[in-house]
């Protein structure tokens, strides 16, 4: 390990002022609501850090959270924390193929046992011994148990290797679970978002390199730094929730106005995450400054909280149908229970019999 | 669970099942009632058993002096709870999302800020009206659990909404899975209990005055 350089070196070496350098940390520093003093500690911390080693672990994921973690544009903090940290294996971005790659995953988990990072995107199919999906020959659930042996610490990135994600959604036909489902022994902080924003990824990165812990989680594993509000609380039409001014179509002067978009189906008030205040694609916009409600995508089982186009306050199910096939069932057992009443009511009628003065004169002696 | 897990539930398969027997039990009841069967009346009518029956109606929604005087707390905290939670059910914008969604109509909502004040109200009035009854000898007497039960699905869930809405207590996901879940129980609940005299009491009502209008006297 001795032999990677520091990160300072390193960055000196790409051509990364020192300036550029402290913005990085700077930022890093005011998105993790830390003072802004902490900047320079943040910034000699990380200089002096030899690169860690980081392994990247794809199962079962669609590659968006990669894409949102390198798509940006350069040079951002975000292809910084790149040249920060060693990525020495992932499916993606490795040169390496094949054997040559495994081999290498291998010879970093010794290498560096107990020290290298461990970022997991997408679930880990269970079901059926796993086979869903394997690479080289391994099941998922054996290169995670393998790799999660070594671990310093592991980061699940996006919603897939978090809670599931897509693949465990309703009926989840490969048995789908997250990380935290199946290791027990090692911390892991949740990164969730479908893709997770691109500046939380790098902020959790930031703080485990520059503190060497993991920062404050929520009861789901998720940094509060970036996951402690709702959508809804921090969104900048919130005013017009409170008025009751709500777009009721995509198109409507409402939706011109930038009105509330809850009859839409905004998920805003059940989605924990970010987004308000850290927009996406360098602070340009997010989804509901773009017109479009929140999906949840941050939120465990998101897939399965019904149509995106429903409200929170809306049952997921067709509840009118299912209303009507229900009175249907109750008319028809409403009759059947008045027409039994009736019959016991006749049958009580034709059982009487009437008694006579003398009967009951006959009783009494 | 997560809070999204019991959310998703509430919304989905708790509200599918108490909505079943919802339906059922109110529907069952209903033509157990209308199904009794009732003797023909041969006599001469006196005079408007419908005009009878409407006046009653009517009339038994306002107050009788005599009750006010009689029954001070009952008659006002009894009308500031349904009022205000006819105002915090049919007319809170998410509530008529709801019944668009499940009867295809909707109608204008009340600002936010009107609905929260009829939400304190009738919770108020529900913690009145139980402290009256469990204080007053007499009401205690004649109470049963039935009635405690009654009282708390109520309640239940007035309160967790009006948490849920300002965020109290707990994180808005989980309250509002709560706020459903007491929903549910209200409609599973309801058909099987006194509760029933949300659908019965005008039907009732008209009963009665009909029968004493067609015989010429007016109640």
């Amino acid at each position: 390990m001795s032999k990677r350089p520091t990160v300072a070196e390193h960055l000196a070496r790409q051509g990364v002022s020192r300036r550029a350098f402290l913005k990085f940390c700077a930022a890093t520093a005011s998105m993790m609501a830390l003072p802004p003093g902490m900047a320079p500690a943040i910034a000699e911390a990380l200089g002096q850090r030899r690169r860690p080693a980081v392994i990247w672990l794809s199962f079962q994921e669609c590659t968006g959270c990669t894409e949102s973690l390198t798509r940006s544009h350069s040079p951002t903090i975000e292809s910084l924390i790149f040249d920060v940290i060693s990525l020495d294996y992932h499916h993606t971005l490795q040169a390496a193929a094949g054997d040559a790659a495994e081999h290498h995953r291998e010879r970093v988990q010794e290498e560096f046992a107990g020290e290298y990072l461990l970022i997991v995107d997408g679930s880990i199919p269970i079901a059926d011994g796993g086979v869903y999906s394997t690479i080289a020959g391994m099941t998922n659930l054996q290169m995670l148990e393998e790799s999660a042996k070594g671990a310093a610490a592991i980061v699940a990135v996006g919603s897939c290797a978090a809670f599931g994600g897509i693949p465990k959604a309703n009926p989840n036909p490969t048995g789908a679970v997250s990380v935290a489902d199946i290791i027990k022994d090692k911390p892991i902080i949740n990164v969730s978002g479908c893709p997770p924003i691109p500046v939380v990824i790098t902020g959790v990165l930031a703080h485990y390199l520059t503190f060497g812990t993991i920062p404050e989680l929520d009861k789901l594993g998720r940094p509060t730094a970036f996951y402690g509000e709702t959508i809804h609380d921090r969104c900048y039409r919130r005013p017009f929730y409170d008025q009751g001014k709500f777009a009721k179509s995509f198109d409507d002067a409402g939706a011109r106005n930038g009105w509330c978009l809850y009859e839409l189906g905004c998920k805003g008030p059940t989605t924990y995450n970010a987004c308000a205040t850290t927009k996406w694609n360098e602070g340009t916009s997010w989804p509901v400054e773009s017109g479009h409600g929140c999906l949840g995508c941050s939120e465990p089982d998101f897939w399965d909280a019904g149509s995106f186009y429903k409200a929170v306050s809306m049952p997921i199910s067709d509840l009118g149908k299912l209303g009507l096939a229900a009175a249907a069932a109750g008319a028809v057992a409403g009759v059947a229970v008045g027409l039994h009443n009736r019959h016991v009511k006749a049958g009580a009628k034709a059982a009487h019999k009437p008694l006579t003065a003398d009967e009951l004169e006959g009783d009494k002696s | 669970m997560t809070d999204m897990e019991l959310l998703n539930w509430a919304r989905g398969p708790a509200l599918e099942w108490a909505t079943i027997i919802f339906v059922v039990g109110v529907l069952v009841r209903f033509l157990e009632m209308s199904l009794l069967g009732r003797k023909p009346d041969l006599s001469e009518a006196r005079a408007s058993a419908a005009g009878g029956g409407w006046r009653t109606v009517w009339r038994r929604s306002i107050p009788a002096p005599g009750l006010v005087k009689q029954a001070p707390v009952v008659i006002y905290a009894g009308y500031a709870f349904h009022i205000g939670l006819l105002i915090a059910l049919l007319f809170f914008a998410p509530h008529i999302l709801l019944f668009k969604d499940v009867f295809g109509l909707s109608w204008p909502a009340l600002p936010f800020f009107v609905v929260d004040a009829a939400t304190v109200i009738a919770i108020v009035a529900l913690l009145v009206l139980l402290v009256h009854r469990l204080v007053n000898p007499v009401r205690r007497f004649l109470s049963s659990w039935v009635d405690y039960l009654v009282w708390a699905v109520t309640f239940l869930p007035l309160l967790t909404g009006y948490l849920a809405y300002h965020r109290m207590i707990l994180p808005y996901t989980e309250m509002l899975a709560y706020h459903m879940l007491s929903v549910a129980l209200l409609l599973v609940v309801f058909p099987f209990t006194k509760l029933m005299h949300t659908f019965t009491i005008f039907v009732s009502r008209w009963y009665n005055g009909a029968v004493s209008g067609r015989k010429g006297v007016q109640l």
